[in-house]
């Protein structure tokens, strides 16, 4: 099962290096990590999705270092998750129109067009992604980029019911 | 007041300013600079041979004093070499701060003369690390590493400094107070989880303590004592804990683990109660995991959040200073005056222990068993010396055989298993305890590794003295080829007179005894301690055959234990 978990870590030189390489050396398995900045400029925010079960020993270990502040790990359905996604598919003439029209459906913005490929941008929950990919799958996909996840923690004390989509 | 200072003086300033009174190491290109302003300074140097060797002192001067200890290295190579002192610091939360010269910051990057990426290298192998970047952040930057090594978990910390920040000057400030948002190591206990513990120990028939290293890390051994008596409840020392409590006393089991004694090791395995503190259930100890201790309820302190739950899940886990949580146990338990009935308990260990205790035997026209070496040993000094041991059969065996009263007297490489430690640690445990006896207990295979320092201890008149089992073997590795791999020995064995260590501890400044039988121990040993003016090296001509025992193969149960040679027919 993949967990979600933010690292807040002071944002200095070689952070990024500390973190992936107590992964590496503790053995735990990253499927994907992003970093950027957050609200406080000395601050970095680091989201690792990672492969269980060691989670207790994963976010001690990253408490370990000196320079993370703070880490959260995601109940499902707790954080708002995205992710970006470029994909280009085989789209020759003959069906062009068809990879269009169901790309719509999907609101994946085609952001380049070929003679025989279209490249559709999409941002969204991981799982719009990974559905949309399996229906481009189906007309072979060329080459893919994928951001990896980011998330933020949604805002409890608003008691709003959040959208499914979202 | 705005003193102009080049970064190279303010790094002596600021280790002054922790205090610092020696540092261990070796001059070189990058770390030239630093060298110049420790001419004029309070502080000792002590130039080792060998960078590990530096590293291995700071250690051992750490583990003497508890205090920090400090080495001073070059870039490249001599960073290389103390990795390996820095990961046996990390392994054994070692209280150390390492000094490395880089080479400019306009060079790093470009493959340099004597260029190693010491940053990364020693990431995985320190507490935290930092490359300076300004000889403005030099005095926070020592101060934060002085802070790191010795607070929370102890252990090392290395900040390389490249050449050109040494020369660039700075003004001086003190440094300020440690910013660390990420750091705040726990000290207290929950009381909830306290109450738990004194609840669970309350209850328990067949409790253990299990010590590790972190009581005496702790400086908890007075509270120790006070729990145990209190409680009454049998302990066991690990490798890394003995001294922790003294040998002497009846509730002290020893040590358990691969080559504990049977009744340490099977006290674990028995109990239904492990009251663990400062220890993590290390391979070494627990032989398989999935069958150590199977009854056990586990109360794990730890000052280290990590290690509890990593091997074993804990039912009461208490993560803080292991001092203040004792303390917090003790005022816990006085208020209930628990007084359970353990007497089947205690029958159980008196009868082991009458079973099995630990024996070997010294045939007078025989060849030297290192055990009787020990023994002599404790003998003629009444026990009073610190003893360093590398790693291997003798490293076992003193562990196993030297009575040990009070902490900081036994130092050790646990955790890396580092051969070749012990020469330089008792060198660094010397300089930091110049009255005590320090009297490193080693083998063959370990002395040829960094024996070299010897030439560091006779010039810097720092008069250790070493004893060198000579089994002419890797002993330890030979005895698991003996066992497991039905006696084929593939380059275990060693020679028996080459190098001839009684000239070689001559040709260092040393001098140098040598026993060949029984009969001559106890005189090489009176003689090496009449000599307190230089360092001594006795060589013991051993008996190469000999095995350690008890002990359970790696990765077995420690339901198995094998006693002796008999045991394995």
């Amino acid at each position: 099962m993949k967990h979600v978990i933010a690292v807040i870590v002071e944002n200095k030189p070689g952070v990024l290096a500390r973190v992936s390489s107590m992964f590496a050396r503790r053995g735990f398995n990253i499927h994907s990590l992003t970093v950027g900045p957050t609200e406080d400029d000395a601050m970095s925010r680091m989201t690792v999705v990672v492969d269980g079960p060691e989670m207790e020993q994963i976010i001690k270990q990253l408490y370990k270092l000196v320079h993370t502040v703070k880490v959260t790990e995601f109940e499902p359905g707790t954080a708002i998750e995205r992710e970006i996604m470029l994909v280009r598919v085989n789209a020759d003439a003959k069906r062009r129109g068809e990879i269009l029209d169901a790309a719509r459906v999907w609101e994946a913005r085609a952001v380049d067009v070929g003679v025989a490929t279209i490249t559709f941008e999409v941002t969204g929950p991981p799982e719009r992604l990974a559905d949309f990919l399996q229906l481009m799958n189906t007309y072979g996909v060329v080459s893919l980029a994928k951001s990896g996840r980011i998330a933020l923690a949604r805002d409890q004390k608003s008691g709003k019911k959040q959208l499914k989509s979202a | 007041m705005a003193e102009q200072l080049t970064g190279a003086e303010a790094l002596i300033r600021s280790l002054e300013y922790e205090g610092v009174e020696v540092v261990f190491g070796m001059p070189g290109g990058a770390i030239l600079p630093a060298y110049d302003p420790l001419l004029g300074s309070s502080i000792r140097h002590v130039l080792a041979r060998h960078e590990q060797g530096a590293g291995h002192m700071a250690s051992g001067y750490a583990h003497a004093t508890g205090r920090v200890g400090v080495a001073v290295v070059t870039s490249g190579p001599a960073a290389t070499n103390v990795l390996t002192a820095l990961q046996d610091a990390y392994m054994d939360s070692v209280p150390m701060v390492v000094i490395s010269g880089q080479v400019a910051t306009t060079a790093i990057g470009n493959d340099a003369f004597q260029e190693a990426h010491t940053w990364g290298m020693s990431m995985p192998a320190t507490k935290h690390n930092e490359l300076v970047t300004s000889a403005d952040e030099i005095p926070d930057l020592i101060r934060e590493a002085f802070h790191l090594a010795s607070t929370g978990r102890k252990g090392p910390v290395l900040i390389d400094i490249p050449k050109d920040v040494l020369v660039s000057t700075m003004t001086w400030h003190r440094p300020g107070e440690v910013r660390l948002p990420g750091y705040r190591p726990a000290v207290k206990g929950h009381p909830r989880q306290v109450k738990a513990a004194v609840d669970l120990i309350e209850r328990a028939e067949r409790p253990v303590l299990y010590v590790g290293g972190g009581v005496v890390a702790a400086g908890a051994t007075d509270e120790l004592q006070q729990f145990a008596d209190l409680i009454n409840v049998p302990m066991v020392t690990t490798l890394m804990a003995r001294g922790a409590f003294p040998d002497s006393h009846p509730l002290n089991l020893g040590m358990p683990g691969m080559h504990g004694n049977y009744t340490a090791t099977t006290a674990l395995q028995r109990a239904d109660l492990l009251i663990t503190l400062g220890a993590r259930f290390d391979d070494r100890i627990t032989g398989d995991a999935k069958q150590f201790a199977p009854e056990a309820k586990v109360i794990h302190v730890d000052v280290d959040p990590a290690e509890i739950g990593k091997i074993r899940f804990a039912d009461v886990p208490i993560v803080g200073d292991a001092k203040i949580i004792l303390q917090e146990l003790i005022a816990q338990t006085d208020r209930r005056g628990l007084q359970p009935n353990r007497e089947a308990w205690f029958a159980a260990i008196d009868e082991w222990q009458a079973t099995y205790p630990l024996a070997y035997e010294q045939d007078p026209d025989g060849p030297i068993q290192q055990q009787y070496v020990i023994e002599e040993l404790q003998r003629l000094t009444g026990g009073d010396a610190t003893i360093v041991a590398g790693v291997g059969q003798h490293q076992m065996w003193a562990s196993q055989y030297w009575r040990f009263e009070e902490p900081r007297r036994w130092i050790n490489s646990g955790g890396l298993g580092t051969m070749g430690y012990a020469v330089p640690a008792a060198i660094g445990a010397k300089a930091g305890m110049p009255d005590d006896v320090v009297f490193a207990i080693d083998g063959d295979g370990c002395f040829q590794m960094t024996g070299s320092e010897l030439i560091t201890a006779a010039v810097e008149s720092i008069p250790i003295k070493v004893a060198v089992m000579n089994n002419a073997s890797l002993g330890m590795v030979k005895q698991w080829q003996n066992l497991f791999y039905e006696g084929r020995l593939s380059q275990t064995e060693l020679s028996p007179s080459v190098p001839d260590f009684v000239k070689f501890a001559e040709a260092c400044g040393c001098v140098g005894l040598r026993a060949d039988r029984p009969s001559e121990v106890a005189g090489v040993i009176e003689q090496a301690l009449a000599i307190n003016d230089r360092p001594v090296l006795v060589e013991f001509t051993c008996d190469p055959e000999a095995m350690v025992f008890p002990m359970v193969p790696a990765g077995g149960s420690n339901e198995n234990i094998i006693m002796s040679r008999e045991d394995l027919a």
